[in-house]
């Protein structure tokens, strides 16, 4: 098994991690404050500015795959109603709830879950993040409020930000009554700041990369880009992403490789194998193919925060630029360019059964691609959290037999 | 090394372990086959031992050992491994010097693997999760119409009428022959219609070119197969020599070509 590299920055990120779990559980007690559950690619700009504590429950059930626990809780999801083929997210997260439990409780003391005030989703990744949201609104009866975005999108357009404006500006009065504050549009410019600065920062982190060899690999990112999920729009997680930046360049300057003798350049498409993370990290590194490029962690990049101007129109654009909301002609156009920024050799599409969106291998999308660009690819069927749905055997023979076909430094 | 270096491949499969034994000239010395049982590494030891003792050689004389198949990486003694996609190209190509789509049907799982003419993979496919059109399948399903295995080919000789299993299940399918069995299919159609559905599960993976090379060991017991393949796609479609063990023989190809 290959040597991991942890990073500095991890330690600083558990701290982090920590902070904010116990931020948002003593909001929960304290009657003078609120909390928000929101999608992970929602408006949290927004949450933030009215002054909730934000709780992310894509966050928690990422957890409960990578502990494992989630083969505990998704029959009991399936039981109450959900079937197993839909989002493991979801079946993991409520099956944890009907039994009582949460990883939060071993990893931060936690008592359970913080309970919510308002719960506020996106669809523009899926609609069962709104089902999921749904069962807690009548669980803990408070309000369910969200936008319902366009999806399949080419290019999105001036009337596509302006339908999401239109609706983040509606979620204000029932936002407002349930933060017990009124909306400040100055407050909400600097949080949005906030999250340009750590986009920016995480995609620089991203970036690093394309250094051969790269100094981290998919699977550091899926550690790493916990901040940029929980906690952007605060200062930490731009302070973080400094320090994370800094540490990714020392590593550069020190030639320290992530895959020991990197020989391929692998594009990981879809979702991780949370339960598998490591295990497939350390496969991937005993063949010395690096993962050094991914739509998914990419998918806290949000380069339209940026924009300036009206910060409604910004944020809305930012979310409906989101990768997983696009048609595949534009996902086509945006992972041809990645290929060759990220000079891949081979992409490993990960078709995930209880996550179609993220899944982009059901519409021919590789066999056009390679048809495109002449890189190779390999398909491996299992699933975020569900392990039922992963033949491990399977999924590392068919990595092991692409990875012994795929030439170094050009396409098949 | 030994004065008479001979050259190891061995396949351990999921129902079946295979191994194939190369003398200096690249001549196949011996050949064996066994159920893999609980250990690899036994199936693995065992069938060193047998090829070695029917060519009456030890294990001193082995100059190299490569391993395939599901338990590659349980073969402590093997001097490299390899997948088996890598292993019945390989194979294929010594047999067949040309391009070709391997269509290799295992105890639990089919491939695809298209071979170019100078003996490079261009691509390979998988079946997804489920055993159904497998040798696994096969078992099972002549299991529930209480068949002994040596009779499924000559029963589907004689069909009458061409039916296919559509699910996609193994045990769906064994529900599906339950219902055939109880509307009075006859014996004959039934068992030609497992047949008709292991092929109708390989066509569905992808693309199949104008030259197909069978392996396996569902071809190796029951080669109507191949036929129905043939009718069913309307290409050449050729067995290779000792389908079962394609995949050792390639592994000892490898193994003398320097692992």
């Amino acid at each position: 098994m290959p040597e991991f590299k942890p990073f500095r920055a991890q330690k600083r990120m558990k701290a982090l991690m920590a902070g904010h779990f116990h931020g948002v559980d003593a909001a929960s007690r304290d009657p003078q404050r609120r909390v928000a559950w929101c999608t992970s690619v929602g408006p949290a700009e927004l949450l933030r500015s009215l002054g909730f504590e934000v709780y992310f429950p894509e966050n928690h059930g990422a957890m409960l795959g990578a502990t494992r626990k989630a083969q505990e809780y998704i029959p009991k999801a399936n039981a109450a109603g959900y079937s197993p083929d839909i989002c493991s997210y979801l079946t993991s997260d409520v099956g944890a709830y009907l039994a009582g439990e949460t990883p939060l409780q071993q990893a931060y003391g936690l008592e359970g879950v913080p309970r919510p005030d308002v719960l506020v989703y996106n669809t523009n990744q899926c609609r069962d993040v709104k089902d999921w949201f749904a069962f807690y609104s009548r669980e803990f009866g408070v309000p369910l409020v969200g936008v319902n975005s366009p999806v399949n999108v080419g290019e999105v357009t001036a009337e596509h930000v302006a339908g999401a404006v239109a609706q983040y500006r509606a979620l204000l009065p029932a936002l407002e009554a349930a933060a017990g504050q009124r909306f400040d549009i100055d407050r909400f410019r600097e949080v949005l700041a906030l999250s340009a600065d750590t986009s920016r920062l995480w995609k620089a982190c991203l970036w690093k990369a394309r250094h051969r060899p790269t100094p981290l690999t998919f699977f550091d990112a899926c550690i790493l880009m916990g901040p940029a999920v929980v906690l952007r729009g605060t200062p930490d997680a731009v302070a973080f992403y400094e320090e994370t930046l800094a540490e990714l360049d020392e590593r550069i300057a020190a030639g320290v490789a992530a895959v020991e003798g990197e020989r391929l350049r692998i594009y990981w498409e879809g979702m991780p194998v949370w339960g598998k993370l490591r295990d497939l990290a350390g496969f991937l590194g005993e063949l010395h193919a690096a993962a050094v490029v991914s739509t998914y962690c990419n998918s806290w990049v949000f380069d339209a925060f940026d924009q300036g101007g009206d910060p409604f129109e910004a944020m809305a654009r930012a979310y409906l630029d989101l990768f997983i909301a696009r048609s595949d002609d534009a996902k086509e156009e945006i992972m041809a360019g990645l290929l060759a920024d990220f000079a891949v050799d081979g992409i490993v599409y990960h078709d995930a059964k209880t996550c179609p969106n993220n899944s982009n291998t059901r519409y021919g999308l590789p066999q056009r691609l390679k048809e495109r660009t002449g890189v190779p690819y390999v398909i491996v069927y299992g699933d975020l959290n569900d392990l039922r749905c992963f033949s491990e055997e399977q999924a590392k023979t068919s990595i092991e037999a692409f990875i012994e076909q795929v030439p170094a430094g050009g396409a098949a | 090394m030994s004065a008479r270096p001979l050259y190891l491949g061995l396949d351990l499969g999921s129902a079946w372990s295979k191994a194939v034994l190369l003398g200096p000239d690249g001549q196949v010395l011996a050949r064996a086959a066994r159920r893999t049982g609980m250990r690899f590494e036994d199936a693995a030891g065992a069938l060193r031992d047998d090829v070695l003792d029917r060519a009456g050689a030890t294990a001193a004389d082995l100059a190299s050992v490569v391993s395939t198949g599901y338990g590659r990486r349980n073969v402590p003694f093997a001097d490299a491994r390899r997948t088996e996609i890598s292993c019945h190209a390989r194979g294929a190509h010594h047999h067949f010097p040309r391009e070709l789509d391997l269509v290799d049907i295992g105890g639990q799982d089919n491939k695809i693997v298209h071979v170019r003419r100078d003996g490079a993979v261009a691509n390979f496919l998988m079946n997804r999760k489920c055993a159904a059109g497998t040798g696994a399948f096969v078992e099972e399903i002549a299991h529930r119409l209480d068949v002994p295995l040596e009779e499924l080919e000559p029963l589907a000789e004689a069909a009458t009428r061409e039916i296919t299993l559509s699910s996609f299940c193994t045990v769906f399918s064994a529900t599906e022959v339950i219902k055939l069995i109880r509307e009075g299919e006859s014996p004959g159609n039934l068992c030609r219609g497992i047949f008709n559905s292991v092929i109708a599960r390989v066509v569905e993976m992808g693309p199949l070119g104008g030259f197909i090379v069978m392996s396996g060991g569902v071809v190796a017991a029951f080669p109507v197969v191949a036929r129905i393949l043939a009718e069913k796609t309307g290409a050449e479609v050729a067995v290779a020599p000792h389908p079962q063990h394609l995949g050792a023989f390639g592994a000892a190809l490898v193994a003398r070509e320097g692992g």
